[in-house]
């Protein structure tokens, strides 16, 4: 999908400057824009390595289980179908702890993980789960604690406080997470059969 | 407002020196892990670079080209009955279809409107408050042989929606 988008935008911006007669202007904006993504790219090295640097010591400290902990009286809560101790929880905590602390490239093997675990619980079908569908929602609203990459854009873009967004970006991604479990919910107990429990 | 502001200021400089310390407490080499992690950070960085590229050059001679123009005034009217800025909808689209998308629209948003503007912290807000929902779904059923997704989908979009609307009502309200 994403590649239509992108040849669209293309394509269409070609034919458009050539009907209004801004293809100078086009042409401007192909290396402009090219030169900015790369400075851009680079004005985000400083941060992104501070950021990640600081969340390694996390890592290796342990602070993901500790979150773990943290969290697993609301994983039980959320998946009612998980039996007690069952390892898909274990990937399940560890995978919203590193969603949480911004390790993308940590809470995805956990998840890939739970999600294998939560197939095995559901008999191997080819079919999504309750819990499987769960997961998913949280994973797509993901909370994340800081988001770095954009206080570092913003950081580029010479904003006077670029980390003014954590706490709106927190409280709008703590609503999107608490919307997508109740949509879950509800889409869960419409699915029944009627005249089910 | 005040509270909110200075909750975002001392919320980074207080996680990390909470992590230095605990990372210190459980005997972590600080200095030699941070430096590991660092090279990470810095290759996720170059990266990122060809998506940036290609993302930006389509951005901007779709606006260069008077192209947004267009879209932006037919979507004007329909949008500002809903108190939805015109500026930000074709990013919240994106936002559930491709990361690296969404990022060069939002750092577009930003050059254009400036990072402290309305629209540049909306646009911030936007890209923070959900992930890419078609992305996750393919990753994570992909991976795992799942065919029939039954809700999934409509869940996840739902929520993206909602993410969306919430980043708007903060915005508005907070700044």
């Amino acid at each position: 999908m994403v590649n239509y988008i992108w040849v669209g935008m293309l394509v269409i911006g070609f034919i458009v400057a050539g009907i209004n007669g801004t293809m100078d202007k086009v042409n401007e904006a192909i290396f402009t824009s090219a030169k900015e993504a790369v400075t851009l790219s680079f004005g985000m090295i400083s941060i992104l390595v501070f950021w990640l640097g600081i969340m390694k010591i996390a890592e290796k400290g342990g602070l993901l289980d500790v979150l773990a902990i943290l969290f697993r009286p609301i994983v039980k809560k959320l998946f009612p179908d998980i039996p007690k101790d069952h390892p898909a929880q274990g990937y399940i905590l560890s995978n919203m702890a590193a969603n949480l602390l911004g390790l993308g490239n940590a809470a995805t093997p956990m998840g890939i993980k739970a999600m294998e675990q939560l197939k095995i619980l559901n008999g191997g079908k080819n079919e999504a789960s309750r819990s499987m569908i769960t997961l998913l929602a949280i994973n797509t609203s993901s909370i994340t604690l800081i988001p770095t990459t954009i206080i570092a854009i913003r950081m580029s873009y010479n904003s006077q406080s670029p980390t003014d967004i954590v706490a709106p970006t927190l409280i709008a991604t703590a609503i999107s997470t608490i919307g997508a479990i109740l949509i879950d919910r509800y889409y869960y107990y419409r699915s029944l059969p009627k005249g089910g429990k | 407002m005040s509270i909110v502001q200075s909750f975002s200021i001392w919320f980074i400089p207080f996680l990390i020196g909470f992590i230095l310390l605990y990372g210190t407490y459980k005997k972590v080499p600080t200095y030699e892990t941070f430096v590991e992690g660092g090279k990470e950070g810095f290759s996720i960085a170059i990266n990122i670079i060809p998506f940036l590229v290609g993302m930006l050059v389509a951005i901007s001679v779709f606006r260069a080209s008077g192209a947004l123009d267009y879209v932006m005034m037919a979507m004007r009217p329909l949008f500002s009955l809903f108190h939805i800025p015109a500026e930000v909808v074709p990013l919240g689209l994106m936002r559930t279809i491709s990361g690296t998308g969404a990022l060069g629209m939002t750092s577009d948003l930003i050059a254009t409107h400036g990072a402290d503007s309305f629209i540049g912290r909306l646009a911030s807000t936007i890209q923070g408050s959900t992930d890419t929902t078609f992305y996750v779904l393919t990753v994570y059923f992909g991976a795992v042989g799942i065919k029939k997704m039954k809700y999934a989908l409509k869940v996840g979009l739902l929520a993206d929606l909602i993410g969306f609307l919430a980043s708007i009502a903060v915005i508005s309200l907070l700044f």
